[in-house]
This record gives structure tokens, C-alpha cells and sequence, in this order.
């Protein structure tokens, strides 16, 4: 089968440094990925290269085949990238909810304004999304009088409306109180068994290790390994991934 | 006090009419002067962030220089300076411009000032789902913006209503020049400056009850 994401030689540097050294790994379609690594190593980065909202220096990211963020062998500017990035769903650590607007808006506006939707049908289509994450109960709600989980669980409804391709998750429990975590990660387990696929850097380890097919260890900019979940996590082979779990575990 | 009180019964019916048309025409110097503040403001901090090195300074420069002179001089300079290149503005429109040009430096501040306080996450969350940057900043930066600057440019506002009185010393026919021209007249000048300065009040009154019902929400 195709690749749906395909990566090669992707490299970013900030000035001097060289944040990511020549990344390269395939997604197939519903397949679930999870990035671990050190903190610095480079997981942000590369997922936000994916989505262009970080400028690779090198290398290439196409999604259905189609290559991002460049055409005719020319970079693409932020607003010829809007179409391609509206491909991919995004969830960030801090959630980034519009404040100005309610809960239901945040989900809808999107579909109104970049695909083009009625109103109503974009209404429906948000109401749709919230009761995924379930969050209809509030979805008139602001969302500075959501919990963090709340509003974590409306960006996802946010991101699915889309209907993106692809979702890309970075870190989504990493600011949320301990007692908080599980409702996200419940919601996302949910849409891993609808066959969604997904890129999730994560900290989580039990959580990569039950959720994803596969898991790429990142460290210093580099793949340093990469395998079926259940196996790396539980046997890695390279000595810095070892370290890296035996640290996370404690 | 009767003394004090008794001569406005005895010439409302002249002050009155001569004390409204002041205000309305204080009140449009003051409002049109905002609005092209206002616009001229938007444009200045638009340049302060734009990638250009050049423009940038070059309205760093213009916010320190009129931050450093006084109105009276700049409304001076437009009237009495610019007809000697050969540039005559009447006095209504050199003092809207005057106080534009003041103002504008601060309110190009403010809205630096509520950019800022938009965090970068807003926009990249916009520009993920799809939006442009034009709909990013539309629909998700500006209406923030304004909602953060508004109970400090409704203060800015107020103070614009009460320098606008300068003008009076380039001729404009506000407030205080009529004041000025009745207290002249009538020979009570306690009785028609305290007037003066209610009316001033009566203007300003409501924007600063305004702004301080925004205030809380705006910083919550
Ligand atoms: N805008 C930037 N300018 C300069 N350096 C940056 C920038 N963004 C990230 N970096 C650097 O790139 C490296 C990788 O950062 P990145 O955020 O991708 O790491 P991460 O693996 O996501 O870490 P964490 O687990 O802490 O989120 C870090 O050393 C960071 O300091
Ligand atoms: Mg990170």
C-alpha cells in the first residue's frame, strides 16, 4: 500500500544548529505512530515541520503524495499552504482555544470559512465533533471556563472537523493536572480504534505502548530507533533508548 | 452663593445655545481627530512590525520624537508653520490633524501592546486548520486585540477630548474659545469657565465610566 505521509531527508536548523539531522519514515493509511525523546530532541519540531508551521531547511514531506509546502520547485507562502495544512489536524500542548469565541464556534468556524460550509451544516457538523470528544453538555460554554481537559478535548473536536488526513498530537497531556490525563488519552484511544491515523509525540509511555503500531525514538535530531510499539518499548536495542526508558519509568 | 448661581438663570437662554454649539463642535474635533488617530495608529504599528529594518525605526523614531514635543507646538506648526512652504490648512483642519498626529503614537503603542499580548499559539492554531494569514489575523488576532486595547484607547480617547482645548489657541472655535470670547462679553468669567469645564466633564463622563466597566474584563 502507499505511504500516506512519506518523510525523507527532513532537516531543520535554527541559525547554526541543526535541530533535526535527516529524518525519514513512512505512515501508512490508519496506521498510529507515537514519537518519543528527550526533551530537546527535536519532536516538536518535526511535527510542526509536517504541517509547515515550522519551514523544514531540507528535505521533503508529502502527504497522499503530494509534496507540502512546495510548487514548481518553488517554497510555498502561508497562504498557498492553507489548503495543504487544512489536510492535517493539529492538536498542541496548550491547547490554543479561541478565547473570544464559544466552544461550538471554535469547531465550527473553520468549516465555514475554509471549506465553505452553510452555517448550519457547520453547527451540525461541530455538535457532531463535540459529542466525540464528549463535549456537548458544554458547547456553549467559553472556553476560559473549561478545565484543561475540556478545552484539550474541544481542540480535538477542533482538528477533527477538518476531516483531516492525518491528526498530529504534540504532547496534548503534558499540561494537564495528572487527574486530568486520562479523559484525553480515553478520547484518543477512541479515535485510534476508528482506524484514524494519527502521530502523537507523547511522554506516555504505557500509552504509546498499548495505542500505537509503531514507535520512532528520537534523540539529538536523529532517528536513533524505531519498531513495533510493544517490542522497542519493552526491548529496545539501541543503549540510548534504554536509558531514555529506564529514566522515563522512575 | 445666591450671587454665584443667579447669573445663570439670568442668561441661560443666551449661554446655553452658544455652550451647545461649542460642544458639538469640540466633540467633532475630538472624534475625527481619534478616528484618523485611529487609522493612522493601525498603519504606524503595522510598520513597526513589518519585516522592513527601515520602516521599523523609522516609526520608532516618529513615537519618540512627538512623545517628546508638545502638542500646542506641533498645532503651531501646522497653522502657523506650513503656509511658509506654501501649505495653508484652515484651523479645524489643522487641529484634527495635529491631534492625529499626537495621538497616533500612542495608540500605535496600544495596539503593539495588545499584538503582543495575543500569544503566538492563537495564530498557528488559525493557520493549522487551514486559515490564511489574512483570516488568521481577521478572525482570530484582531478581534483580540481590540478587545485588549479598548478600555485603554477609550482613556486615550478622554484625554484627546480634553487636549483638543489647544486648539482654541489656533482660533477653532471650541470649548474653551468660546469660553473665552463670553467670559469677554459678560464679565463673569467664574461662573462661564466653571461651565466650560462641565461640559468637558458632561462629554467625558461616560467613556471614563466606560472604560472602567471594560477594564476588569480586559486584564481577567
Ligand atoms: N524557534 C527556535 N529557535 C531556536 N531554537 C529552537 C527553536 N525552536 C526549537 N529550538 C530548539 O530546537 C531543539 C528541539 O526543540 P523541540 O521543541 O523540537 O524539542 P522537543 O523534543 O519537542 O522537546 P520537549 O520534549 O521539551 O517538547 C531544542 O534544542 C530547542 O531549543
Ligand atoms: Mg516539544
Amino acid at each position: 500500500m502507499n505511504p500516506l505521509l512519506s518523510v525523507t531527508g527532513l532537516t531543520k536548523s535554527y541559525g547554526a544548529v541543526e535541530v533535526l539531522k535527516g529524518i525519514d519514515f513512512d505512515v501508512a493509511p490508519g496506521e498510529k505512530i507515537a514519537l518519543i525523546g528527550p526533551s530537546g530532541s527535536g519532536k516538536s519540531t518535526c511535527l510542526r515541520c509536517l504541517n509547515f508551521l515550522e519551514k523544514p531547511s531540507a528535505g521533503e514531506v508529502r502527504l497522499d503524495g503530494e509534496r507540502i509546502g512546495v510548487r514548481h520547485d518553488r517554497p510555498m507562502n502561508d497562504r498557498q499552504l492553507a489548503p495543504q495544512r487544512a489536510e492535517m489536524g493539529m492538536v498542541f500542548q496548550l491547547f490554543n482555544l479561541w478565547p473570544h469565541l464559544s466552544v461550538t464556534e471554535n469547531v465550527a468556524i473553520a468549516a465555514r470559512k475554509v471549506r465553505g460550509l452553510p452555517a448550519k451544516e457547520a453547527r451540525e457538523l461541530a455538535l457532531e465533533m463535540l459529542a466525540k470528544v464528549h463535549m456537548t453538555h458544554r458547547a456553549d460554554a467559553s472556553p476560559l471556563e473549561l478545565s484543561g481537559g475540556q478545552q484539550q478535548r474541544v481542540a480535538i473536536a477542533r482538528a477533527l472537523a477538518q476531516k483531516p488526513k492525518l491528526m498530529l498530537f504534540d504532547e496534548p497531556t503534558s499540561a494537564l493536572d495528572p487527574e486530568l490525563v486520562h479523559e484525553v488519552l480515553k478520547v484518543m484511544e477512541e479515535l485510534a480504534l476508528e482506524g484514524r491515523t494519527m502521530i502523537i509525540v507523547t511522554h506516555e509511555i504505557a500509552f504509546a505502548r498499548d495505542i500505537a503500531d509503531r514507535v520512532l525514538f528520537l534523540d539529538g535530531g536523529r532517528i536513533v530507533e524505531e519498531g513495533p510499539a510493544r517490542e522497542l518499548i519493552l526491548t529496545p536495542r539501541e543503549p540510548r533508548t534504554q536509558a531514555f526508558l529506564r529514566q522515563i519509568r522512575h | 452663593m445666591t450671587s454665584f448661581i443667579e447669573p445663570y438663570a439670568e442668561h441661560a437662554g443666551e449661554w446655553l445655545p452658544l455652550l451647545l454649539e461649542a460642544m458639538g463642535n469640540t466633540a467633532l474635533l475630538s472624534i475625527s481627530g481619534f478616528a484618523l488617530s485611529l487609522a493612522f495608529g493601525l498603519l504606524l504599528a503595522a510598520c513597526r512590525n513589518s519585516r522592513w529594518r527601515a520602516l521599523q525605526r523609522a516609526v520608532a523614531l516618529y513615537v519618540v520624537a512627538v512623545r517628546g514635543v508638545p502638542l500646542l507646538a506641533i498645532l503651531f506648526l501646522l497653522y502657523f508653520g506650513l503656509p511658509g512652504i506654501g501649505v495653508t490648512l484652515d484651523a479645524f483642519t489643522a487641529a484634527v490633524l495635529g491631534l492625529a498626529l499626537a495621538f497616533a503614537a500612542q495608540v500605535a503603542e496600544l495596539f503593539r501592546a495588545g499584538l503582543m499580548a495575543v500569544p503566538a499559539g492563537q495564530r498557528e492554531a488559525a493557520l493549522s486548520v487551514g486559515f490564511t494569514p489574512y483570516q488568521s489575523f481577521t478572525l482570530i488576532v484582531l478581534p483580540q486585540v481590540v478587545r485588549i486595547s479598548l478600555a485603554p484607547l477609550i482613556v486615550t480617547f478622554v484625554s484627546l477630548l480634553k487636549d483638543s482645548s489647544l486648539a482654541s489657541l489656533i482660533t477653532v472655535d471650541e470649548l474653551v474659545l468660546t469660553g473665552r470670547a463670553m467670559a469677554t462679553e459678560y464679565f463673569l468669567p467664574l461662573q462661564i469657565y466653571v461651565a466650560v469645564g462641565l461640559c468637558y466633564f458632561l462629554i467625558a463622563w461616560p467613556f471614563s465610566l466606560l472604560s472602567k466597566r471594560l477594564a476588569p474584563r480586559a486584564s481577567r
